[in-house]
């Protein structure tokens, strides 16, 4: 199977929230119980949650005097080289792998791993996705419906997107798919980029600043590089010892 | 719809104004992302920023309820920068007739109103006719008492001052979206108007969507691919309930229900059936005798003969005028005249305007039937809120029926497509499909009169019932006879140009002859062909009438028969076909006569209107000929700017104890609109119960703007209550920049919004920390003049702060 990727296209995202209750339905996640009291924001649940793999984040600005909806249905990039397997392997832990064939990074649902190291672990994550269960101390977020996509179905949330805003396939497929969305879209949209696409597999098109979106949309440039050399750094002589161990 | 959702990816111009398209009906969204590929401009207009808005490429806010305003200053727009397309609007509309005489307007009044009978005498907006009855016509436009003229005249007064005054709309947002629309008087332009609730749910609903419909007429849009009045039908069926009688005035495929006054059905027919004396008309409903006799042939079989005129004395009727309405049931119910109920998939507590009076209606019952997926506020009114059981006499069933995925039959789309869908699996517990349950009912009540006896006999026991086999309600029994039989040969008819007034044929609905015929279930077609590259995919299922994808599409065409944009062409006349006779070529044209240029055969192009051509002129709408606006009942204004007619002057007011409305009333200063959220369906009846879409919208909130947040020291995320004359629900306030005050002629006027989706009974929560109650408790029971839909999206209430922030 090739490398894959995701292909998100905000510009066609209405916030239907497909994705989000699709994600939900496939991966058999219970909803967690909300309210709209002291929050008062269609975005719901407020962040990711163990249960909540798929979120789709409403950010309202004003301009003047126009006002701004922007809609980033979030969720795991899928890094090419991903910082938490390096971090979890850094612990010590075998709880996150990488899949060699479609490079989807998995969590194991059945490692635990302590609140300290699951601490690291999401610290190490530029997008603040890793979610811990506090009850059976394993730790959740995307699967790329691991399940689906290696039986020939698209991920849960793709299917159901109505736009078309979520798409997923081989990599160099979605590639030319989202340079060529870009390319459409940038005489409309001067500001219109693709965040962190060299290094994510969910590579995400928006068409304005990336913070109007959401805080965490893209990762810091200089953060991706000198956090993972860090990582890789302070990683090594422990890897070594493991590989000595064993 | 008079198009397709597909068709929006033709349109250069979309209007989505009086609903919200992503958010209420987000599949479709997909045509309007490809019309916008293409360069189209799509321009969403409400009170209210919404997924829609972000989605737009303009946003342009107005005050709810001044929708005729915002459109009357287009139609003068329009005709002062004389935008029409002429050709179109000379010959296929009624622009050129001259009114008569006894037509006036004055002070927002037309001529013939009576006012202590809030009607008007429609005699008085007829044509003028010559000796033999024909309308006299001016084809050039400058007769001073032709259409166009009167026209230009009643929305002279329309201008972007009183107009900006009244909606509260910028005036250059206002030119913008004029300019932008009124574009698509090109022949080689077409622009589309997309609405729902956000238009019909007014005292002056029908005259809303009548404005607009004048406009794409005077643009040249109707017919057009990428054109039209789509209505955005709310659920998968509705289409198909007004086309198959579920609406008290009229029977299957908009035949009018039989009333007292009809004594036979010779004068049924004589009072229904339009004349012409236009020598092009077709007048099609002159064949309306020939779809009731095969209706009334469906009805009642074998017993239906010519002798007793098929059956027609056993049909119900209507007292003379009489209105069976939503509000008007509600009404009797209130004051006692019911003793049963079948609330049958629907859940009046909480969609019915002014639901208290709905709750309170249903404790006069003897009997209430709820057949539905789950108990609801309906079910259990009796022990809802400030009930109290031990004094409720009413006796409640609950019938569990099957959901759609559990049963076999067609559903018609906005489209007007009929589409047959699969039973998946089977209903859980003792669940019913609709059909048995009243299947079994009807057996049940039909023993009981062949047994005992009683009043009516012969509707009962002669009623052609025949659609079960091997005791279960058969869809397909149902669907042949909906398409209707030749019943001198047993076979199904072909379409409804067979069918006939002597009794040897039937059909339920003529507008679905067609859709089950010999040859096969047109319904259950799946070929993805599309030959016209326009997406009118002819042959996946079945569209009414005759598989006509686009109707009105003969005025697509010039007088010659060639496509005013040949690049999108529906139909196209071509001259060598059918051995040089000619004929369309595209998709099923409106009637297969010749184009205009032959006027020994040709027939005008609007085959459903009695003189051929499409009404600018209106004279059949009970307020009047031409839209004018009126204030909402309840509005924030003490005058209408544009007259001294504050409200509509034919809307029916209740005045009962519990039908209280309060306009310009410092209680109730803001003025407040309903509306649905994508996550949550109609009342919520299914989709409260599932806990993913309640995890994603948990509870019932406000949107207020930050301007109002400040004026009433509401923060976001704060419990506040809502209130009108008529009751109080609690909400969790939204504080957004979505919301702006509106300058309405110099005074700041705040609206704010609720969604419709809570009800009490789901989620339970003491605390208020989810759920909550329904918005419809704060709505009037007013009605639209001509449909008695409620105004359930313009009214006044106030908003006040219970807790703060914790």
């Amino acid at each position: 199977m090739a490398d894959k990727s995701f292909f998100v296209d905000t510009s066609i995202c209405s916030a239907c929230r497909g994705c989000q209750v699709a994600c939900k339905q496939w991966n058999k996640n219970k909803a967690e119980v909300t309210t709209q009291r002291n929050w008062g924001n269609y975005q719901n649940p407020p962040d990711f949650t163990p249960n909540t793999f798929k979120l789709v984040r409403f950010n309202e600005l004003e301009e003047g005097n126009t006002v701004k909806w922007y809609f980033f249905p979030d969720q795991c990039r899928h890094c090419i080289d991903a910082p938490c397997i390096e971090m979890a392997r850094g612990l010590g832990s075998k709880s996150i792998s990488q899949d060699a064939a479609t490079g989807a990074v998995l969590f194991n649902s059945k490692i635990k791993v302590s609140k300290a190291d699951f601490e690291e672990i999401r610290s190490a994550c530029p997008y603040d996705v890793p979610r811990r269960n506090e009850k059976t101390g394993t730790m959740a977020k995307c699967t790329m419906c691991f399940d689906r996509i290696t039986n020939g179905l698209q991920p849960a949330c793709v299917k159901t997107c109505p736009s078309g805003a979520m798409n997923f396939g081989d990599r160099d497929k979605m590639l030319a798919l989202a340079n060529k969305r870009l390319e459409e879209l940038k005489t409309k949209y001067p500001k219109a980029q693709l965040l962190n696409a060299d290094t994510v597999r969910t590579i995400f098109l928006v068409v304005d600043d990336p913070q109007k979106y959401h805080k965490l949309a893209a990762a810091n440039g200089t953060f991706d590089i000198t956090r993972l050399a860090a990582i890789k750094k302070m990683i090594r002589p422990l890897s070594n010892l493991a590989n000595w161990l064993g | 719809m008079t198009n397709h959702y597909i068709d929006f990816r033709n349109a250069d111009v979309i209007l989505n104004m009086g609903s919200n398209v992503c958010e209420n009906h987000p599949v479709s969204y997909k045509w309007i992302k490809a019309a916008q590929d293409r360069g189209a401009v799509f321009i969403h207009v409400d009170p209210r920023f919404t997924r829609t808005s972000a989605k737009a490429d303009h946003y342009v806010a107005l005050r709810s309820g001044t929708d005729i305003a915002f459109l009357g200053g287009m139609i003068k727009y329009i005709l002062d920068n004389d935008l029409i397309q002429r050709e179109y609007v000379v010959n296929y509309t009624n622009a050129s007739f001259i009114v008569g005489s006894k037509y006036d307007f004055m002070d927002g009044l037309f001529s013939g109103y009576d006012p202590v009978k809030r009607k008007y005498d429609k005699s008085h907006w007829a044509f003028e006719t010559d000796e033999n009855g024909v309308i006299k016509k001016d084809p050039t436009l400058q007769d001073p008492r032709c259409v166009y003229q009167l026209l230009k005249e009643h929305y002279a007064r329309y201008d972007l001052d009183v107009v900006s005054q009244i909606t509260g709309t910028p005036k250059e947002d206002l030119l913008k979206v004029y300019q932008i629309y009124g574009s698509t008087g090109r022949p080689d332009r077409v622009g589309t108007e997309l609405y729902a609730m956000g238009w019909t749910q007014h005292t002056v609903g029908t005259q809303n969507i009548r404005t607009m419909a004048m406009i794409q007429l005077l643009l040249g849009n109707m017919g057009m691919a990428g054109g039209g009045i789509n209505a955005l039908r709310g659920e998968s069926n509705v289409q198909g309930s007004t086309d198959m009688a579920l609406l008290f005035h009229i029977i299957s495929a908009y035949n009018p229900t039989p009333q007292a006054k009809h004594k036979d059905l010779a004068t049924y027919n004589e009072m229904n059936t339009p004349k012409t004396k236009e020598p092009m008309s077709a007048n099609w409903w002159q064949n309306r005798p020939k779809y009731m006799v095969s209706y009334l042939k469906s009805m009642y079989g074998k017993a239906a003969t010519k002798e007793n005129d098929f059956g027609y004395d056993w049909h119900p009727k209507l007292d003379d005028g009489q209105n069976c309405s939503w509000l008007m049931l509600f009404d009797d119910m209130h004051k006692g005249q019911f003793t049963g109920f079948f609330a049958w998939g629907m859940n009046p507590s909480c969609s019915g305007a002014n639901a208290n009076k709905v709750r309170e209606g249903l404790t006069k019952l003897d009997w209430l039937v709820n057949v539905n997926l789950f108990d609801n506020e309906t079910s259990s009114f009796w022990h809802g809120p400030g009930m109290n059981p031990k004094k409720i006499k009413t006796e409640v069933f609950q019938l569990p029926c099957a959901s759609f995925m559990e049963k076999e039959g067609s559903l018609s789309n906005s489209g007007r497509w009929l589409q047959w869908r699969y039973k998946a699996v089977d209903p859980p517990g003792e669940a019913k499909p609709d059909g048995d349950i009243i299947l079994e009912i009807y057996e049940r009540v039909r023993e009981l009169y062949a047994k005992e006896g009683g009043k009516c006999l012969e509707p009962v026991l002669n009623l052609k019932m025949d659609y079960a086999t091997n005791g279960k309600f058969d869809a397909h029994k149902v669907a042949k006879e909906v398409n209707g039989y030749d019943l001198s040969t047993g076979k199904l008819v072909a379409n409804f140009t067979k069918l006939k007034d002597d009794g040897t044929t039937s059909s339920v609905n003529w507008l679905y002859s067609g859709s089950y015929n010999e040859d096969g279930n047109m319904m259950a077609r799946r070929d993805r062909s599309d030959p016209t590259g326009i997406g009118l995919y002819s042959k996946w299922a079945w569209c009414w009438p005759v598989n006509r994808r686009i109707i009105y599409n003969r005025a697509s065409v010039d007088l010659n028969g060639n496509p005013w944009d040949p690049k999108r062409a529906v139909i196209r006349w071509d001259p060598a076909a059918a051995e040089g006779k000619g004929a369309w070529v595209g998709d099923v044209p409106d009637g297969g006569w010749p184009p205009m240029v032959d006027k020994e055969k040709t027939k005008l192009p609007f085959i459903m209107k009695p003189h051929g051509v499409a009404s600018i002129f209106g004279p059949g709408l009970n307020e009047g000929p031409f839209p004018e606006h009126y204030e909402p009942l309840e509005c924030p204004v003490d005058r209408n700017l544009l007259s001294s007619q504050r409200i509509n002057p034919a809307a029916k007011v209740f005045a009962g104890t519990m039908d209280q409305y309060l306009t310009c009333d410092p209680r109730y200063p803001f003025v407040c609109t309903t509306y649905r959220v994508t996550e949550h369906w109609q009342t919520g009846v299914l989709t409260r119960w599932l806990p993913w879409l309640l995890e994603t919208q948990p509870q019932m909130f406000v949107e207020i703007s930050k301007e109002l947040g400040e004026l009433r020291g509401i923060k976001n995320g704060d419990l506040v209550e809502v209130e009108t004359a008529r009751g109080k629900v609690k909400a969790v306030a939204i504080v957004t920049a979505r919301w702006k005050p509106f300058n309405i002629a110099g005074q700041t006027v705040h609206q704010i919004g609720i969604p419709w989706h809570f009800g009490w009974r789901w989620p339970e929560d003491k605390k208020f920390s989810r759920g909550g109650d329904s918005a419809n408790l704060l709505t009037p029971n007013i009605g639209d003049a001509n449909t008695m839909i409620p105004e359930s999206k313009a009214f006044m209430a106030n908003v006040r702060k219970i807790k703060s922030k914790s």
